[in-house]
């Protein structure tokens, strides 16, 4: 039994569970007074400012922010009191989209995206597009959560899904306290699971890849190193295999900004992200290549401007009139929590960018 | 007020500031010193946590306790670096009773 870490900033009524006060904030204080140069400012010194979309590769839906989980650094502010999910319809609109992109791959999210009632009908679906690589951000808990999800391994398989899942760290110490206790048990179940079906295997076409974020106040490593150190521990401990470990910075939004207050790191940790600015990794942030959808089919840069309701400066801002060339002409909408983006190798949803 | 400002740290590269060509030859070896090698980057952080603490200094101990864990090192190995560095200083300090030992012979024995 996973036991939850915590309630979400929504279920809390905290202040920080409105996206409008973590858009202030991050831009007042140390940005406000100068101590610290504005991300905008920053990208003008090697003139990439204003930042432009390239060529559109990745769409990633977001069907919903409930989740079994709660975690500690959650940027959705997912957890069970989150009732926002995709209905058929909004997902019908997705589907004519994917249909029609020139996107190749699809990304999944949530919350727990397997827990939106429509979600095998929408994988169903979708894999019928023809899409090259189809993703679902599973957080592994899920799957061993209720009887009525361990067939998931079996119908990712058949659908061809491309798993991609959360992994704190290889100690259980440390994932469960991000992620909530029994967490790392349930997760190596899981991943045995999908083991057995074949996902993760060397040479397998059925990809299983690891995100690994840190559990605190800090940047993540090299994420080579840390792939050989996970996959070190998960093969010789647990028998565990799979693929690519994508490292990822926690941005400053949502709860790990709430954290990051709460535990006087908040400057600290600007300050890291400002001094590992790396203006290579600039061209190559998420945003260039990718349009996030929310739950109610508006339209956003990012999963994270879609958490601070910063939606696409657009004529197009919803799935319903959605028109990639005139999407793809816009400025993307930038703020203080994109240095989380380009600090060191970079950071996106697919790990280093640089 | 501490003599030691944690934000100084943050100030450590304006070394180069005063005395361009040394500050940047010292970062320059600096760097060099902690790159993958004979040695594994991770090794040579646990090295540097442990010399943090035998120098007890607080800038090298925030650094590279940060480091540490950046790089996924667990808190029970950087304790286990921070007691070797403890042994060695403590036994540095034990193994000169032998001098002591060696002293009173002469004079009392
Ligand atoms: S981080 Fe993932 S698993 Fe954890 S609460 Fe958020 S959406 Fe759920
Ligand atoms: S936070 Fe979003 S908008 Fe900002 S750089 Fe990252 S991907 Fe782009």
């Amino acid at each position: 039994m996973t036991k939850l870490k915590t309630q979400s900033l929504h279920k809390r009524e905290s202040e920080l569970a409105k996206a409008n006060k973590q858009v202030e904030y991050l831009s007042n204080g140390i940005f406000a007074d100068g101590e610290l140069p504005t991300f905008a400012k920053k990208i003008k010194e090697t003139s990439q400012f204003p930042l432009k979309p390239k060529k559109l590769e990745i769409l990633q839906i977001n069907v919903g922010y409930m989740c079994n989980q709660v975690c500690e650094h959650c940027h959705v502010d997912a957890g069970p009191d989150r009732k926002e999910i995709m209905t058929r319809e909004t997902m019908t609109q997705c589907l004519e989209v994917i249909k029609n992109t020139g996107a190749h791959t699809l990304d999944l999210t949530g919350g727990a995206p397997e827990m939106n009632p429509d979600f095998r009908w929408f994988v169903e679906e979708a894999s019928k597009a023809g899409i090259k690589d189809f993703i679902v951000r599973s957080n592994l808990t899920i799957i061993v959560a209720n009887k009525k999800y361990h067939d998931l391994p079996e119908f990712f398989k058949k659908h061809n899904v491309h798993v991609v899942s959360s992994m704190p760290h290889w100690t259980k110490g440390k994932t469960d306290k991000q992620r909530g206790d029994g967490v790392f048990d349930a997760s190596i179940e899981a991943l045995k699971m999908l083991n057995d079906v074949g996902y993760g295997k060397p040479g397998s076409d059925l990809k299983l890849d690891l995100v690994y974020n840190p559990s605190g106040a800090f940047l993540p490593g090299d994420q080579e190193g840390l792939e050989k150190d996970f996959k070190k521990v998960l093969s010789e401990e647990f028998d565990i295999q799979f693929h690519n470990l994508f490292a990822i910075t926690n941005l400053p939004i949502s709860r790990f900004l709430d954290y990051l207050i709460a535990s006087d790191n908040y400057e600290d940790y600007m300050y890291s992200l400002v001094e590992a600015f790396n203006p290579s990794a600039v061209s190559n942030v998420m945003c260039t290549n990718t349009l996030s959808v929310s739950w109610d089919g508006w339209l956003y840069d990012c999963d994270f401007n879609q958490m601070l309701e910063l939606k696409v400066a657009s004529k197009v801002k919803h799935i319903s009139e959605y028109n990639e060339a005139i999407l793809n002409d816009r400025n993307i909408i930038i703020s203080q929590h994109c240095y989380g983006c380009t600090a060191g190798a970079g950071s996106s949803c697919q790990g280093a960018v640089a | 007020m501490s003599y030691y400002d944690p934000k100084d740290l943050r100030k450590f590269g304006n070394i180069t500031d005063w005395s361009e060509e040394l500050g940047t030859k010292f970062f320059d070896y600096y760097g060099k010193v902690f790159e993958e090698g004979a040695l594994s980057a991770r090794e040579k952080s646990l090295i540097a946590l442990a010399v943090a603490h035998t120098e007890m200094c607080p800038y090298c101990i925030d650094a590279y306790t940060k480091d540490g864990l950046q790089r996924g090192i667990t808190k029970e190995e950087m304790m286990e670096a921070v007691h070797v560095g403890a042994a060695i200083k403590s036994g540095a300090s034990l193994v000169h009773g032998v001098m002591m030992m060696n002293k009173v012979n002469k004079l009392d024995g």
